[in-house]
């Protein structure tokens, strides 16, 4: 028995290791990373968050900006899952009246009525990834609207669905925190590689810029900026302005990553010896250097997200960000900054909770990568 | 050392020179001049001012004359200590910031205190006990802590102390001494009532601090010389207490520069979730009212004022650390 065994697990850690001495460096990434759990973990709600960010008007099934007094301040619906012990979710239609002692509206479910919730129902007709026309919904209500009668997550005080504003505010806020990093990676690549790569006065000077940049307090100087922003600018040129403001002091800390990288692979025998053959600057540091250092750059751009994620939503959320009717985490969590309001409605503060879940996956993934694109981590 | 401690001042000087222009950009921002701004505020208080009046500040700041010379005035003016009008409030700049600048850097050094007084002991004993229970404890609270930035914090703190102890906990004085002169008493009062902002804007530097602490002292736990120590019989609190933690302690001593632009920038909106007395909700209406000098100023003094304080951590770490003492000759 040992006799036989023996050989075969020999075999099969050479062939192990034959197939590392083969894979490529990012297949090897690729094993690192998989055995990080939580980054992982991180990884797949990211993918479901950018899911969300591509399908919102499938996943919205109310007109996030159409406000109707009658419908304020809504609690979260509940749901019936069962009916008659099988698996048919319905709600019960509410009414609302006013309290007559506090003038409160109050909403009723009126409990002999039965709106069962469909899913792929029809809604309001939108372009599906703004290719195909549809009117499909996940959720949709049967023989009603459900923009009136369904509120998975509560209304507002103008009556507005939370459930679909936080939806629309998902794809707002996430794709603010691509557009900054994109500008943040361009400034940071640029100067930090320069910097690294030139060294000598144009060094020291880019070195100095980060260092003064860094000991700034970032959000009085960002609310100075975002406040000069001309009260008439619509809501997409608002969103790149922000953008701009919010990148112009991220890009520091992605040019001090990539500052270092070059400064170690600069002393490198491959370098050297590509020098020594004879290959123009260019090819240096496009064949050569960057190909060793993307994985890092990857992981330090997943890093810089959040922060972005938070400066938005902290900058919108004092209204001097993005301003209705553009809808953010920011802008929905305008609504729960006065405490009275949140201790009578709650459900105020739901948008809290993707902010955090987001923070958390993108955390998670970052330090996923960087362990990962660290041969000797 | 010398040369390294003028090198740092000369930076802090450079950075808060920029920081000027940085502020000077913020108050010439808006469309117009900011007499105009001033001009229509005042009309819209029922007080109009003069065309005489519009000439005469027109005149002070240079207004017509380039950029440069707009700039160079206006440091001439701060140079005498004058920061300019508020107009929302028709008093000296400086007459209405004064309190409540003083009130952020208690709230900010509160912070960095909590900070370290709690980050510290975990982060030792993270270290020293890696993958316990409580090690995981705290990690993945540190994560936590981190993901959640300032205002949303003291929005659920703010939220669950109303809600279930249906206290506002809000505000740095209780009623009775809100508008009190300074005394003893007033003081004691704030002093009961800065646990909970300080606590809100340390979470997550305390979080960050905890990681840094952890790994440092991995580092030199593993190093030789501890392993020495040991074997020659050294108590265990004492083998990790005498070098390893002074050692470690060093970069954590460093990061201080920039915890404190960060709990600065932190305080400003956590202030205004948390109604509390600072500069915070100052710069906020300033900036909707378009009151730049205010808002200018605000920007201004916090910057230069968190230049020193990262120039004072700066030699305190050189007075800490002899390698910079000595190393840099």
């Amino acid at each position: 028995m040992s006799e036989k065994t023996l050989p075969q697990d020999s075999v099969k850690t050479t062939v192990a290791e034959e197939k590392i001495a083969v894979a490529t460096q990012w297949q090897l990434m690729w094993w690192r990373f998989r055995k990080h759990k939580l980054a992982m973990i991180g990884v797949v709600v990211l993918i479901l968050f950018y899911l969300v960010v591509a399908c919102v008007d499938f996943l919205a099934y109310a007109d996030p900006n159409e406000s109707d007094a009658q419908r304020g301040l809504i609690a979260p619906q509940t749901i019936e899952w069962f009916d008659n012990g099988e698996f048919k979710p319905y709600v019960h239609p509410l009414k609302g009246t006013r309290d007559p002692k506090t003038f409160k509206r109050v909403y009723v479910p009126d409990m002999d009525t039965k709106l069962p919730i469909v899913f792929f129902g029809p809604g309001f007709s939108y372009k599906f990834l703004g290719l195909i026309e549809t009117d499909r919904h996940l959720f949709s209500v049967e023989g009603a609207d459900a923009y009136k009668t369904l509120f998975l997550f509560g209304t507002d005080v103008q009556g507005r669905d939370i459930w679909s504003r936080l939806i629309y505010g998902t794809q707002t806020s996430l794709t603010i925190g691509l557009v900054s990093v994109a500008l943040s990676l361009l400034l940071g690549v640029t100067l930090g590689g320069m910097s690294g790569y030139y060294g000598g006065v144009f060094d020291t000077f880019i070195q100095r810029i980060i260092e003064i940049l860094r000991s700034i307090p970032t959000i009085p100087l960002w609310m100075g900026l975002t406040a000069a922003l001309p009260n008439d600018w619509n809501v997409t040129q608002v969103y790149f302005a922000i953008t701009i403001i919010i990148s112009l002091i991220g890009w520091t800390e992605l040019a001090r990553v990539v500052r270092g990288r070059f400064l170690s692979l600069r002393q490198d025998d491959f370098v050297m010896a590509a020098e020594l053959l004879g290959c123009s600057k260019a090819r240096i540091i496009f064949r050569h250097m960057v190909p060793s250092f993307v994985s890092h750059i990857i992981a330090a751009t997943t890093l810089a997200i959040p922060a972005m994620i938070i400066s938005e939503t902290s900058l919108s959320f004092l209204g001097l960000g993005l301003r209705p009717p553009a809808i953010s985490w920011g802008v929905l969590l305008q609504d729960a900054q006065n405490v009275q309001a949140l201790a009578i409605s709650p459900w105020l503060l739901i948008p809290v909770l993707p902010v955090i879940v987001a923070v958390l996956a993108f955390n998670f993934t970052g330090d996923g990568l960087r362990d990962a694109a660290d041969p000797y981590g | 050392m010398i040369a390294y401690m003028v090198r740092r001042i000369l930076l802090a000087l450079l950075t808060i020179w920029m920081i000027t222009i940085l502020s000077f950009i913020i108050i010439q921002l808006p469309p117009g001049d900011f007499v105009d701004t001033y001009a229509n505020t005042m009309s819209a208080g029922g007080t109009g001012i003069t065309q005489a009046e519009k000439d005469a500040l027109r005149e002070q700041y240079g207004i017509n004359q380039p950029m440069y010379v707009q700039y160079l005035k206006w440091m001439g003016l701060i140079m005498q200590g004058n920061f300019g009008m508020a107009i929302e409030w028709g008093r000296p700049v400086l007459d209405v910031i004064g309190d409540r600048l003083m009130l952020t850097i208690v709230i900010s050094l509160a912070a960095i205190v909590f900070t370290w007084a709690l980050a510290l002991p975990i982060g030792i004993y993270s270290a020293v006990k890696r993958y316990s229970f409580l090690d995981y404890l705290f990690t993945f609270v540190g994560f936590i802590g981190l993901a959640i930035p300032g205002f949303m914090l003291a929005l659920i703190v703010m939220y669950v102390g109303f809600s279930y102890f249906g206290s506002n906990i809000g505000g740095l004085f209780s009623a009775d001494y809100a508008e009190a002169p300074w005394s003893m008493e007033k003081v004691w009062d704030l002093i009961q009532h800065l646990p909970v902002p300080a606590i809100v804007l340390g979470v997550s530097g305390t979080a960050q601090m905890i990681r840094i602490m952890r790994s440092n002292l991995l580092d030199e736990l593993r190093k030789p010389y501890v392993m020495t120590a040991r074997a020659r019989g050294l108590a265990e609190s004492r083998v990790i207490m005498k070098y390893p933690v002074r050692v470690a302690l060093n970069p954590f001593i460093s990061t201080i520069g920039y915890l404190l632009p960060y709990v600065v920038s932190g305080s400003i909106i956590v202030s205004m979730v948390l109604s509390l007395p600072t500069v915070g909700p100052l710069l906020l209406k300033s900036l909707v009212a378009q009151d730049m000098f205010l808002a200018g100023t605000i920007v201004l003094l916090l910057g230069v004022l968190t230049v020193i304080g990262t120039l004072i951590s700066d030699l305190l770490l050189m007075w800490v650390d002899p390698r910079i003492r000595l190393g840099r000759q």
